[in-house]
């Protein structure tokens, strides 16, 4: 009913291409998108914007970066952590050293830095694979984030070794309020997960899927492995880099290698999985799931508000999170991703299924 | 739990939930970790500050007549839970949050410039920024007591009364062993500062994190035969020192640790080989003081206490807890003696918190003299110099060993204002003018 097709006729190569073919889903992201960009920002608070809408949005452009490396290309990483400290910090120095670069660029560039960090460390990825890479991949991990507290100067020798990043100005603009700041992150975030969803229909994501599906078949087929893989490397790692800036400039207002620890790799590859491996929208409700849910029990713990005693409600809470990861894993060992396209495969047939 | 506690728990629910304000109440917003890595310090932390605000409740029906309340969020000692629980609970309560004690250097610094557009003060006792003592230039934070700088002259002052003098510290060996964080390095200016001054020689050596592996560290020790050992470490790293000390024989009781290394959580997991190891301290253990007396008392004994194991209170972290606790509730104290007696926004308290001037007098007042030395705070000073303890540990408890050690402000004031004039310029900050200031 909702989702009839019936009528639905393409009758071009370009309509039958169409990056949402059907258009009730083209519609619905419309409005999404209509609602995202206007009715929010006037609608919510600070605190819906600046805690919750802002972090779930950079981490799943994080989760993005790292879905198109392991789900697209089939290369575990347990390095992506340390690419966002890689974005953060570039684009830190870039706004300290060269101050009349405008802030957009500055965010590219440290996407690009991070990129060319990737792509040195995904070079293990021609001789080992699976397991044996993520563990290789923690070595950038381990590395980088020594890096950045050992020496000085990416810091600008603070003390501390936790630095403020400059305020943010575009166009001579200064983004002060958190609409503002929601509004630089949505903006960033909708045109690269629009660029992610068409880089993976391409040339390039069929490649990386045919790589991922068996390298030894993809390489007698023409695909050149070496050039595959970095290249993923690359795109994911540049993806890790901006969501890195921007946990940096647009949420935590600090600089900070611990931000970026091993913990925070392993929030997002498991945003990845609980989410859906190979999926854009995946990596949304991925994240979604991991940010928001611990603040939704911890909110929901407070209706007890003193029923329980603190202490074994703040450990309830990390019980009830991984009993929920244990419930989605075993209901859809596919992810969210796949639920809703379960869902959606329904709803095209009710209420007539065969 | 048996039925009893539950339904006295279901009671105090009723009484004392968080959702329940009124006017006549002053929040206090507690963004606790309860769970975690660090949970032994925040459980102990977090509990002392509730008992004591508690405590202020029940004995004394609140703050000059308004009530204090609170409600915790969980922050894992995490910087992005610990904005979320800052975005949420500013604008709780009749006037908001009265101020934020962390816990954490993190979220201390992330959210400095947001503090101040808020009007919120930020009260990190012990850590967080060190240039922050300058209120000149961060109006809204305050790192009250000692800051890491600060407690560091007191240590190396600490270790020259030992040698006898500080005229013997002169060709002394003394070892940094630090955290390899930015946390760990960021008193090693400092200490270079020191030993120019003394003329004693500084061997820095990093323990990578977590810090579990330290053979390495502890050969290179043995090899350089220092005099004193300065433990600059956190969680897993402390015993694990104390164990490779004891290992490589070196004496523990020329093993200084900092505060964050000197607390029951420390020493216990290493066993007998922390006899005799020290380490500096903002408050001594124990519960002989009348307020935590008091606490058990009247809390305790009705089942209304705030920690799990009643056998901790006393602890070196509780009794952190309780000199947060005293902090906060003087600094609305002193702000309502001038704004009156009705819940106070952040930006009277930050008036509180300016004026803060703990005497011996007021602290035995409070039942506390003993467990915080006298400290005053000025627009001028937000960490009020409050001299450092040392203490000893026996095997079985903390022995305080020392005098208040002042700590050598000489040194560190003008590296704290150099920092906080470098932090200004940075962001465009325009000074106070402390000799307008009321």
């Amino acid at each position: 009913m909702i989702y009839r097709e019936s009528g639905q006729f393409k009758t071009s190569y370009r309509a039958d291409q169409a990056i949402f073919p059907i258009p009730q889903d083209r519609y619905a992201l419309f409005a999404l998108l209509a609602f995202a960009f206007i009715a929010v920002p006037l609608g919510a608070n600070d605190y819906w914007l600046g805690s919750i809408l802002i972090p779930f949005l950079i981490l799943s452009l994080a989760a993005l970066g790292l879905n198109i490396l392991t789900g697209y290309c089939g290369q575990l990483s347990l390095g992506s952590a340390a690419f966002m400290a890689v974005g953060a910090y570039a684009a830190y120095n870039f706004q300290l050293r060269l101050p009349e670069l405008p802030l957009l660029l500055d965010f590219l560039l440290a996407g690009l830095v991070a990129a060319a960090v990737g792509i040195v460390f995904g070079v293990p990825s021609l001789r080992i694979k699976g397991f044996y890479l993520a563990v290789a991949t923690l070595a950038a991990q381990f590395f980088i984030e020594w890096a950045l507290t050992k020496f000085g100067w990416f810091s600008n020798h603070s003390a501390s070794g936790v630095i403020s990043p400059q305020p943010m100005t575009i166009l001579g603009y200064t983004l002060t309020t958190q609409a503002d700041k929601y509004l630089l992150v949505l903006g960033i975030v909708s045109v690269l997960a629009l660029l992610a969803k068409n880089l993976v229909r391409s040339a390039t994501g069929r490649a990386w899927m045919a790589v991922r599906d068996m390298d030894v078949a993809a390489e007698v087929i023409g695909i050149r492995i070496l050039h595959t893989k970095l290249l993923a490397f690359a795109v994911s790692s540049f993806y890790c880099g901006v969501a890195g800036a921007l946990w940096a400039f647009a949420y935590l207002g600090t600089v900070d290698a611990q931000a970026f620890d091993l913990n925070r790799s392993f929030q997002i590859l498991f945003m990845v999985i609980i989410g859906g491996v190979g999926s854009i929208l995946g990596s949304f409700l991925g994240a979604a799931f991991i940010v928001l849910l611990p603040i939704l029990l911890n909110l929901l713990g407070h209706l007890f508000g003193g029923a329980v005693r603190q202490d074994v409600l703040s450990n309830l809470e990390l019980i009830t999170f991984g009993a929920l990861i244990i419930f989605f894993l075993i209901v859809e060992p596919h992810g969210l991703a796949r639920l809703w396209q379960i869902t959606k495969e329904k709803l095209r047939l009710w209420p007539f299924p065969h | 739990m048996t039925m009893r506690k539950t339904l006295l728990a279901i009671g105090l629910a009723i009484g004392l939930s968080p959702a329940a304000f009124a006017d006549g109440e002053q929040f206090i917003p507690m963004t606790s970790y309860r769970v975690g890595p660090y949970a032994a310090g925040g459980t102990g932390v977090f509990g002392g500050f509730i008992d004591y605000i508690n405590l202020i409740n029940a004995r004394d029906g609140g703050v000059g007549g308004v009530k204090l309340t609170y409600s915790e969020c969980e922050t894992e000692y995490k910087t992005d839970r610990a904005v979320e629980c800052y975005e949420r609970l500013k604008g709780e309560g009749p006037s908001g949050a009265s101020m934020f004690n962390f816990v954490a250097t993190g979220p201390v610094y992330a959210l400095l410039e947001r503090s101040v557009t808020d009007k919120i003060p930020l009260v990190s006792i012990g850590y967080g920024r060190a240039d922050a003592a300058d209120g000149r230039v961060f109006p809204y934070v305050f790192p009250l007591m000692t800051t890491y700088w600060s407690q560091n002259t007191a240590k190396i002052r600490f270790i020259g009364s030992r040698e006898g003098g500080m005229d013997k510290l002169k060709g002394k060996k003394i070892v940094n062993l630090y955290h390899d964080s930015a946390y760990g390095k960021e008193t090693l200016p400092i200490l270079e500062a020191q030993a120019k001054k003394y003329g004693f020689s500084l061997v820095s050596i990093p323990v990578p994190a977590p810090g579990n592996e330290q053979q390495a560290q502890w050969l290179q020790i043995r090899r350089e035969r220092p005099d004193w050992v300065i433990l600059r470490g956190w969680g897993i790293m402390n015993p694990t020192a104390i164990q490779q000390a004891a290992r490589v024989g070196f004496p523990r009781d020329h093993m200084v640790g900092v505060w964050w290394a000197g607390a029951e959580e420390d020493v216990i997991p290493a066993g007998d080989a922390a006899k005799g190891y020290i380490a500096a301290g903002l408050n001594p253990a124990g519960d002989q003081f009348p307020a935590v007396q008091q606490i058990k008392e009247l809390l305790y004994k009705t089942g209304k206490g705030n920690m799990n194991d009643p056998a901790r209170v006393g602890s070196i972290y509780y009794n952190r807890g309780i000199v947060h606790g005293v902090l906060n509730v003087e600094a609305i104290k002193v702000a309502q003696d001038k704004f009156g007696h009705r819940p106070l926004s952040g930006e009277e308290v930050r008036w509180g918190l300016e004026h803060l001037n703990l005497t011996h007098e007021r602290l035995k007042e409070l039942g506390v003299d003993g467990l915080l030395p006298p400290m005053k705070t000025s627009c001028l000073d937000h960490e009020g110099q409050a001299p450092v303890i040392f203490s000893q540990w026996d095997g079985r408890k903390w022995n305080v060993i020392s005098e208040h050690v002042d700590t050598d402000q000489a040194l560190v004031r003008p590296l704290v204002e150099e920092s906080a004039a470098k932090y200004a310029a940075e962001k465009g900050i325009k000074p106070r003018d402390c000799s307008q200031e009321m």
